[in-house]
């Protein structure tokens, strides 16, 4: 898959690239007050980077409530199952946290929305979303999780559930427990001999004869 | 002593080469092993993804999970620094316009990163003009640039079939790989319509074909640069060997600010900064090579004005600049419901698809003058950031595991599953087409701006006429109808108007910029001579896009790579001759 269209089609296939490709994004960063030592990162970083990710590294941008209440929405979102472990388990806390200070576009409507959130919470409950019981959570949740259902007074709770969904599920399934979870088997050296049998019998699928003959051939 | 000084290299060199991409590398390769005495100036750091290393990385090592960034815009560990913007370098529009430029400062610069599509142009894309009236001929034809494609091929390798297509000249081709699940779909969809779709031309070895290179090993990560070369980078397979030749200088971050020229007009080398320390530096050679991308290649001749050299260097045809065009682009895509809940396996493959499709229709019966290739794209990618993004809009249209449809949206186990139900089932396809390239459509020296080096930066005027806006509507309508004869469903880009142009790509963006300095028999019509020779100095040529003439429903690559090779040893004869 070239350049382009690798992060295009990761996405399941409902949105085109411009939200996946933050190629634009030229917002303004927050001044950082002090820069830890170069980063830790495994891959390659060129000078102008390491000098951004550390700045990015020293930032905070949530206080330890929103984190709170990003935690509980997430592990809501992506709970433990048979499969595999909750959103929290996962990591997926510290990539929000981390990709707000990286993508500030985000920043004003999450911390906004935990806020919508907190309100219609202490309007309801007379309590903050995360001190909720899970029952009243759920009863908050279900009031913005269905875009198609959701009352018009409910539309800002609805834009920000959205996104708490996509970062959510952006930040577990790019995990080592949501990849393995997912069953997505590349990323490692291997002889690619097309369709495995099976799959192209399930399909009715099968390569004509020229492709066969043309094609890269491995030894058995 | 003054601050402030030019510093002048000692070293004489037969040949300075600004730029290490596909045009400077090959440059640097023909000539380093000719025995000649080479210069590389690079504007960007020294760069080989055996040490630069993001091959192979998961998305968590990414802290960003491989989400791009300001400094990397094709995604964290894509091998492009850079982008559409850079700090401290600017580019302006005149008149409302649109262009994006996208630069990659770095040694093998975009060939870093690149889709690998490496296709020939065929004998009527040098003579369009002969065909529809429309542009300008090339003044040379397929069969001056054959041999050359030829030689290319054997010595950067590429994979594809023989297939005889009038206007898709076959190659020397290593073997393709067997196509990819939902490329079957897509075969299947194509035959309907009478639209071919046949094994894609990609420059990665899928065979070994010398011993300084790897082989493919299916990780389809072309995009991040290849630990062991097998895939066509101009840092790994041109510069790099031709710096082993000892024949090669190659400075490393040295942006250049002009060609310096003599009472007679020739080019005695160029002046450029180090970013490193900051100074001001010359070099001087007996001939200078410009391959630092179309625009900045127009810029730096541009930025070269003397007395002999009023307009810019080489440029009493005004031509310098003009004829800017890049390729279209339009792009749709959907699911294939068959594939929801897709058995897994590994089906990365390549670097890239698998097949694609070459333009197949006569542009007599349409209504716009040139074709466009189709790429496709899809399956079981590895996950990164966006990843899942969107679900509301997927799982309330489809049927569940048992068999109903649930609300949009959602959260909980039920929204876990969907993500995986969901996976692999989604595809998609892209237009690449030809513009037409025109007098007016440019980039020029912008007379206010200029960037932190204080080098005048380039100003862009470019707007698309109906030919390329009818082109992609057609785009469009037959992305529609393959999608649904490939047993899929529109997802996303069925969004075509009138007033968006149907969804065709602001200019710049498909980053095939080609025409600046464009070559021709007529040194009042064109910049540069057949041999990419400059018409007002001799020893003055330009091997990147710069001199296409046209730009066909092709990638640039593999005809920069050519043409590069053909001015090289263009070159070495006039040197040997004492001519230059």
């Amino acid at each position: 898959m070239d350049r382009r269209k690798y992060l295009k089609t990761l996405a399941v296939g409902s949105v085109g690239a411009g939200v996946l490709l933050e190629a634009c994004n030229t917002d303004k960063k927050p001044e950082a007050t002090a820069a830890p030592a170069a980063t830790e990162l495994k891959y390659d970083r060129n000078a102008a980077e390491v000098i951004r990710e550390a700045k990015l590294q020293a930032e905070t941008f949530f206080d330890a409530h929103e984190m709170k209440t990003i935690t509980v929405l997430a592990d809501i979102i992506i709970p433990k199952d048979a499969t595999s472990g909750s959103a929290s388990e996962a990591g997926v806390p510290d990539f929000i946290a981390f990709i707000v200070k990286d993508m500030p576009r985000y920043q004003t409507p999450l911390r906004g929305g935990l806020k919508w959130l907190d309100l219609q919470c202490m309007n309801r409950f007379n309590a903050d979303f995360a001190s909720c019981t899970p029952a009243q959570q759920i009863e908050l949740v279900d009031l913005i999780a269905y875009p198609e259902k959701a009352k018009p007074e409910h539309q800002q709770g609805v834009a920000f559930f959205n996104t708490m969904r996509d970062l959510t599920a952006t930040g577990f399934f790019t995990s080592k427990m949501g990849i393995t979870d997912l069953g997505y088997v590349g990323n490692q050296p291997n002889q690619w001999n097309g369709v495995p049998q099976d799959v192209l019998d399930q399909y009715g699928m099968k390569y004509d004869e020229r492709t066969l003959e043309i094609s890269v051939k491995f030894d058995a | 002593m003054p601050e402030f000084q030019i510093k002048k290299t000692q070293k004489a060199y037969d040949v300075c080469i600004v730029g290490s991409g596909a045009g400077g590398g090959m440059a640097a390769y023909v000539l380093a092993n000719a025995g000649i005495k080479v210069v590389l100036l690079e504007a960007g750091p020294l760069y080989d993804p055996a040490k630069n290393v993001t091959q192979l990385k998961w998305p968590w090592e990414s802290p960003r999970r491989g989400a791009s960034t300001p400094l990397r815009n094709f995604g964290d560990f894509d091998a492009a620094y850079g982008g559409w913007e850079l700090e401290g370098e600017p580019y302006t529009h005149k008149n409302g316009t649109e262009f994006d430029w996208f630069r990659s400062r770095m040694v093998g610069g975009r060939t870093n990163h690149w889709g690998r599509i490496s296709l020939r142009f065929g004998p009527k894309d040098f003579k369009h003009r002969s065909h529809d009236g429309l542009g300008d001929d090339w003044p040379i034809g397929y069969e001056d640039v054959a041999p050359f494609y030829d030689k290319v091929d054997k010595l950067v390798g590429v994979f594809g079939s023989i297939e005889n297509l009038p206007n898709e000249p076959d190659g020397i081709f290593l073997p393709p790989p067997k196509p990819r699940l939902h490329e079957l779909f897509i075969k299947e969809g194509a035959k309907k319509m009478n639209i071919p779709v046949i094994p894609s031309r990609l420059s990665i070895l899928t065979k070994p074909i010398n011993k300084d290179r790897g082989q493919c090993f299916y990780c389809s990560q072309c995009s991040r640069g290849c630990t062991v070369h097998a895939d066509f980078s101009s840092s790994s397979v041109l510069v790099k060997p031709a710096i082993a030749t000892g024949n090669v200088d190659i400075i490393p971050n040295a942006m250049v600010r002009e060609v310096l020229t003599n009472d007679e007009g020739k080019a005695t080398g160029v002046s450029f900064v180090n970013k490193d320390d900051k100074q001001e530096y010359s070099v001087t050679a007996k001939v200078v090579i410009l391959a630092a991308s179309a625009c900045e290649s127009a810029r730096l001749m541009l930025n070269s004005k003397s007395s002999r050299h009023p307009n810019g260097l080489s440029n009493s045809s005004d031509v310098v600049g003009r004829y800017l065009h890049d390729s279209t682009g339009a792009d749709m895509g959907g699911i294939i419901p068959k594939l929801i809940g897709r058995k897994r396996y590994n089906e990365d493959g390549v670097g890239g698809m698998h097949v694609y499709t070459p333009w197949w229709l006569d542009n007599k019966k349409l209504n716009f003058a040139r074709g466009y290739h189709i790429e496709y794209y899809g399956g079981m990618g590895m996950p990164g950031y966006g990843f899942g993004f969107g679900m509301q809009g997927t799982n309330g249209k489809y049927p569940g595991r048992d068999g109903k449809v649930k609300d949009a949206g959602g959260y909980g186990a039920s929204l876990k599953d969907d993500y995986r139900y969901f996976y692999g089932a989604g595809f998609g396809m892209s237009g690449r087409g030809e513009a037409i390239a025109l007098r007016d459509n440019y980039c020029e020296i912008d007379p206010n701006t200029v960037d932190k080096y204080g080098i005048p930066v380039l100003r862009f005027h470019y707007k698309w006429s109906d030919h390329e806006i009818n082109q992609a509507k057609h785009m469009k309508e037959t992305f529609a109808e393959i999608i649904h004869n490939s047993g899929g469903v529109v997802t996303w880009g069925n969004d075509g108007t009138k007033e968006n142009q149907y969804g065709l790509e602001a200019p710049g963006r498909i980053i095939h910029e080609v025409g600046t300095t464009r070559m021709g028999n007529d040194p009042k019509q064109s910049a540069l001579n057949k041999y990419n020779q400059a018409h007002e100095c001799k020893n003055l040529f330009v091997v990147d896009g710069g001199p296409f003439v046209s730009q066909a429903d092709k990638n640039p690559t593999w005809t920069i790579l050519a043409l590069s090779m053909r001015a090289s040893e263009y070159i070495i004869d006039e040197l040997k001759k004492q001519n230059l």
